[in-house]
């Protein structure tokens, strides 16, 4: 087979597109798991609710609300989505999550999983697991663009760029503010931080918002690529599951690397054997395991 | 008083397929030890397996070749299965055993995508239709399975119920005979106290290691008898809805209990029947089922009864 440079470019930037997507979800899961010892399975069923936001924003709430000519555009959506999916989130931690602290961390992931079967279970009943398309992408964002070496759509262009934006935001606030050491400081010790007056439980709390927000935000992201359907969580969120094994959630940049890279070379391996692509990440993090047990970032406590 | 609760239930499990369905007394058996023999990874080695359905679904998948393509005897089958899960337990088991806690199980979970991925593509098993119409066979080449005896008006396909019923009674002594061992013993100090285990001089590594080959041999040895008790061998088998399943088992019927998986599997598969008009909003209720397991009863319902009764059971 002839690997001309242009198809490679062009599977590792669609792969790169995955990437971002693999970024986005495992910083949540690493900034969750952080401060909270919880891996959040339902995050991604959240995606998946973020992507049904936008969708039914567009299509069924204005009728709902008696405006039939209402339609919750794209760029809303990118807006109201995660702020919808953090309510729930902050709802979820408030009500549920806090009572479990303080027992295993296991609790933790068999509750969120519990919660990913219901909010799954839920869209299964209502929507087609086919998927519906989701049509409310802005003009300014169709077309492509010329790359130079390639024609790139100028939609995934922009979703590749406005998620960098947020994956390195992210780690901005949190590794170089006042804030983020805060953050980093609950990390490694709640009770100190607790006795210098700071608020834990609240931060706690909007921790866990914020990591399902990034979560829905993406799935905004994803709906004008993918159809948008029931079962498109828990397809990501198995991947995203064996991406922090590799990288370990320890480092919220290692867990933006990690998936970045995994994403391209998902892509690369789309040329080199196509049916392999859909196993690479997995039998990567076979590898990891066999070499460097901890993840390539990962501190094993 | 212990012995009197073990004649107890083996004889309703002799008597009960002239009492209930039979195929349901059959399926509840099959989950009741694939409860069971997650149990023992749960349960008394403290490790959480979100792969266990890659054995299950996968020694139902060997099975169902064997006996329908290969023409081998049931027995034959199931134990081809079993050695396949065991081996494959061996495989996943090397490699999870690796990472600790919460990492454990979501390497479980991407290991056994892989499975999922291979039972999707690969050629015999035939893809989203799985393998369908698996014959029951004659045992030992002599009794035939499929033959039902008339009783009281209705045919009872009692040969196959007794096969079924006699291999859970194996695999259910097996995980009865390792979890009351020395070894069980030394499981339950690896998950009480890991450090403390090294320090005594176990090889933690090992004893996992062993414990996990045991519940993926039968957890693979209820997938292979599900095969034949429904003659089909699905995707559903093998996926992480599977998986899923067999946690909420024993974690409802009580982690670390002999008793509660048996509870668990009850449950969650009369769940199942009773609510199958429900169609998928059954995934909803298995889902609820869970939160409220967490949330308020964590030990289970065998669990929060030895409790009251100040007891193990």
């Amino acid at each position: 087979m002839e690997l001309s440079f242009q198809t490679v470019m062009s599977q590792v930037m669609l792969g790169l597109n995955n990437g971002v997507f693999y970024a986005i979800l495992s910083l949540g899961l690493a900034v969750i798991f952080g401060l909270l010892n919880i891996v959040n399975f339902a995050h991604g069923a959240l995606y998946m609710l973020g992507a049904y936001v936008a969708l039914l924003g567009f299509t069924s709430l204005g009728p709902l609300i008696g405006m039939p000519d209402f339609h919750l555009n794209y760029w809303a959506a990118l807006i109201v989505a995660p702020l919808v999916v953090g309510a729930v989130g902050i709802v979820i931690e408030k009500t549920m999550l806090s009572r479990l602290y303080k027992f295993d961390h296991l609790y933790g992931l068999l509750l969120t999983f519990g919660l990913a079967l219901i909010i799954q279970g839920v869209f299964t009943n209502f929507f087609n697991v086919s998927g519906d398309p989701y049509e409310a992408k802005p003009d300014v964002l169709s077309g492509a663009v010329n790359l130079g070496f390639m024609m790139f759509p100028k939609y995934r262009l922009w979703v590749i760029v406005i998620s960098l934006l947020v994956c390195f935001g992210t780690w901005y606030v949190i590794e170089r503010t006042k804030l983020g050491s805060f953050l980093r400081a609950g990390t490694e010790n709640p009770e100190l931080v607790k006795a210098f007056g700071v608020n834990v439980p609240l931060m706690i709390t909007l921790t866990y918002g914020y990591g399902v927000a990034l979560a829905a935000f993406a799935g905004v992201l994803a709906a004008p690529i993918y159809s948008v359907s029931p079962v498109m969580g828990s397809e990501m969120i198995i991947t995203v599951f064996a991406v922090v094994v590799i990288g370990g959630m320890g480092s919220i940049m290692g867990s933006i690397v990690t998936g970045l890279l995994l994403g391209m070379v998902e892509g690369f391996t789309k040329v080199v054997y196509a049916p392999a692509s859909s196993t690479v990440i997995f039998l990567i993090m076979v590898i990891v395991l066999l070499v460097k047990p901890a993840g390539l970032f990962g501190r094993e406590s | 008083m212990n012995r009197l609760l073990w004649i107890i239930l083996i004889l309703i499990g002799l008597v009960a397929p002239f009492f209930v369905y039979p195929v349901f007394m059959m399926k509840l058996l099959c989950f009741a030890l694939f409860a069971s023999a997650f149990n023992v990874l749960l349960g008394y080695s403290g490790l959480l397996s979100f792969g266990h359905a890659a054995f299950f679904g996968g020694a139902s998948y060997i099975t169902g070749h064997l006996v329908k393509v290969s023409g081998l005897t049931p027995e034959l089958g199931v134990l081809g299965g079993t050695v396949f899960a065991a081996l494959l337990g061996y495989i996943i088991g090397s490699l999870a055993i690796r990472r600790q806690g919460i990492y454990f199980a979501m390497v479980t979970l991407a290991l056994a995508q892989i499975v999922y991925f291979i039972a999707l593509k690969a050629p015999f098993t035939g893809g989203e239709d799985g393998l369908q119409g698996i014959p029951r066979g004659n045992l030992f080449g002599l009794i035939d399975l499929n033959q039902s005896y008339t009783v009281g008006g209705s045919p009872l396909p009692l040969n196959l119920y007794y096969f079924v019923f006699a291999l859970f009674c194996l695999g259910f002594w097996i995980i009865h005979r390792t979890i009351h061992s020395p070894f069980g013993q030394v499981l339950k100090a690896i998950r009480e106290n890991e450090p403390r285990a090294v320090s005594l001089g176990y090889k933690v590594e090992r004893f996992k290691l062993i414990a996990f080959v045991i519940s993926a041999a039968l957890a693979g040895m209820a997938g292979s008898m599900k095969s034949l008790v429904f003659q089909l061998a699905s995707l559903t088998d093998v996926s992480w809805h599977t998986s899923g399943e067999v946690v909420l088992m024993t974690l409802l019927g009580g982690v670390g209990t002999v008793l509660g998986p048996l509870v668990g599997a009850f449950t969650v598969v009369t769940l199942q029947s009773e609510l199958s008009s429900v169609g998928s909003w059954i995934t909803v209720i298995i889902g609820i089922t869970f939160v409220i397991c967490v949330l308020l009863f964590r030990r289970g319902f065998v669990g929060e009864l030895g409790r009251l009764l100040k007891k193990s059971l």
